[in-house]
């Protein structure tokens, strides 16, 4: 027990912007429960961070959330991102609270704070983890095992910390469920007030220009029909497929870079990470890459002309045929299925 | 101004496949490239030459071998190439590879530092940022366009999920940047006969005076625990059938699923 004196809990970075918290922190709070309840012995806490100006009533949410206990740290220097403040603010609330584990979104946020504080405090931080368990040898230690994909997805290292603390992780939005809320829940409230030693920006934003995202998110969506090479020429019929199911279409990078549709529908790895109850696949091969950001869907459907398509190894149902030709049946069989 | 660049040789990861007998990476016949972010940033650096008259700098960390890639940059028009290669620093993670970097960096000197957001062999894109950390500078990562330089600020735009940002920094800073930002330019001909003569400086271990427990495996506070190749999840029920009959078994496994809703 005294390898890691003091160091104990596993804290969640919680982002925000303009007071809005993302989604991500609630996904790995959710997850951070389910660890902790992993080793009752050890008594572990889930601690939310959260830093902005004027974000204190924001504390109950992330209670509601699953923490047991929120750091948070207000000043008027973290009121937007920046680089500089929060990595000072960030490491401070480390060395104070001494935090055993500690999980960020890796979103371009989380991948530009976690390294700079990672290295900061000469800890270990594992890149985009898509599964994280507490080693079952290890317990008295709280020793995470981080799985995250390598090599564009086709070899998945399993990574550990095994002489620094915290021990620390980014992951991807969608990665991992949101519980629901439960705003009867109760937690404590830490105020943190950080020491900038400097307080001159170095990096100053001068502008922000608002991406006007056409179409939805479909990180969003509970339904999602993804479209691969092998569908680009019924992409209509994906929509309409889609649009019948009350769901939105996706695509795989071939499509995007074929230039049938918009990077902002791109599912995988250099894409989106999507989790919707339903995912059609329609005409994907199924490639490492794009499996990374789908296969935490509840349920996939395969359509594919190739028996041996990677993408059945991933699907609970998978139907070799041609896309073309099943999709208008398959929207008449929905509609049908409505009246019915 | 003096640009420096750095740049990873990797894999080519769409290239690469998993024996299925082994569950291994077959790794032979796999080429090997420039990293992509990184040779936008080579990219961007060279069209700074042509603007300023800055001098391009590469650094890249790697095995000997990765001296032929350097020499590739040599014809695309970079002045100067650094390969930091030793046994000592083999299995770093991301924290000892930055160290290792910015010991070659504080070496070498440097007036904007450039690297690629993330390699696509370990996807990680921390060393950018930690190199920056550990030189005590500035960064901007995710930077999509290089607008201008004035002196000692550098005026660049950050690409976010849901916006854009207009930056400036105060010179030295380290950026990171995304491939998609430019076209590379292709070698030139003469460049390429040139490039032949010319040497790429390679630094070991004892040139960098730097302590052996912040390099290599030492060095890395992260350990590969294990690795696997996929996991096997859903068992798959897979069909052959007319397709209208696969359209109705499709539409009444919705309906029975109640994902199918009026």
């Amino acid at each position: 027990m005294a390898k890691f004196e003091g160091y104990k809990d596993i804290y969640v970075f919680v982002e925000q912007k303009n007071g809005e918290i993302a989604n991500v922190g609630y996904e790995l709070i959710s997850e951070a429960r389910k660890l902790v309840a992993s080793i009752p012995h050890m008594n572990y806490s889930v601690v939310g961070i959260l830093l902005g100006h004027n974000i204190k009533d924001k504390a109950q949410d992330v209670i509601a959330h699953g923490a047991d206990r929120v750091v948070v740290v207000d000043h008027e220097l973290l009121k937007d991102y920046s680089t500089q403040f929060y990595t000072d603010a960030l490491t401070q609330v480390i060395n104070e609270f001494k935090p055993d584990s500690l999980l960020t979104g890796a979103t371009v946020l989380g991948r530009d704070l976690a390294p700079r504080v990672a290295a900061r405090i000469n800890a270990g931080l594992t890149a985009d983890a898509t599964k994280i368990e507490m080693d079952p040898e290890k317990q008295d230690e709280a020793l995470l095992l981080v799985t995250r994909p390598t090599f564009g997805g086709n070899l998945f290292g399993t990574i550990i910390c095994p002489d620094t603390r915290p021990q620390m992780a980014t992951i991807r939005p969608n990665v991992f469920a949101m519980d629901a809320p439960d705003a009867s829940r109760s937690g404590e409230v830490v105020e943190f007030q950080p020491d900038f030693k400097d307080t001159d920006a170095k990096v100053v934003v001068k502008e922000v220009i608002e991406k006007v995202i056409e179409g939805v998110d479909i990180t969003k969506c509970d339904i999602l029909v993804g479209a691969g090479r092998g569908a680009e020429n019924c992409l209509d019929m994906v929509k309409a497929v889609a649009a019948e199911l009350g769901g939105e279409m996706c695509c795989t990078r071939a499509v995007i870079d074929d230039g049938f549709a918009d990077k902002e529908l791109q599912v995988g790895q250099t894409g989106k990470t999507v989790r919707p109850s339903l995912y059609i696949a329609c005409g994907i091969s199924g490639a490492c890459q794009h499996v990374a950001g789908m296969d935490k869907s509840d349920m996939i459907i395969a359509i594919n002309r190739d028996p041996q398509a990677e993408i059945f190894s991933v699907s609970n149902m998978g139907f070799i045929g041609n896309v073309e030709e099943i999709l208008p049946l398959l929207k008449d069989e929905i509609i049908a299925a409505k009246k019915a | 101004m003096k640009i420096v660049v750095l740049v990873k040789q990797v894999p080519d990861s769409t290239e690469i496949r998993v024996d299925k007998a082994t569950g291994t990476l077959i790794r032979a016949g796999v080429p090997s490239i420039i990293n992509p972010d990184d040779l936008a940033g080579v990219e961007e650096a060279l069209k700074l030459k042509e603007t300023t008259g800055a001098t391009v700098t590469i650094v890249s960390m790697g095995p000997p071998q990765a001296s032929e890639m350097l020499k590739e940059l040599y014809a695309r028009g970079v002045d100067e190439c650094v390969l930091i290669t030793d046994r000592k620093f083999a299995g770093a993670d991301t924290c000892a590879t930055s160290s290792t970097l910015a010991a070659a960096l504080d070496k070498l000197g440097y007036d904007l530092i450039i690297a690629g957001r993330q390699a696509i062999d370990g996807d990680t894109a921390q060393v950018g940022p930690q190199t920056a950390e550990r030189l005590g500078i500035p960064q901007v990562t995710y930077v999509d366009e290089i607008k201008a330089v004035n002196g000692d600020t550098i005026t660049v735009k950050k690409a976010l999920e849901d916006c854009e940002q207009i930056i400036e920094a105060k010179l030295p800073v380290v950026l990171t940047t995304l491939s998609g930002m430019n076209n590379p330019r292709y070698m030139n001909c003469n460049d390429i006969v040139d490039s032949m003569n010319k040497e790429v400086t390679v630094w070991t271990f004892d040139d960098l005076g730097i302590d052996e427990s912040k390099v290599g495996l030492a060095g890395s506070p992260t350990k590969v625990h294990s690795t696997f190749t996929k996991d096997v999840s859903a068992d798959t029920e897979t069909f052959t059938l007319p397709a209208n009959e696969t359209a109705k078994l499709i539409a009444q496994t919705l309906k029975e699923k109640q994902l199918i809703t009026k």
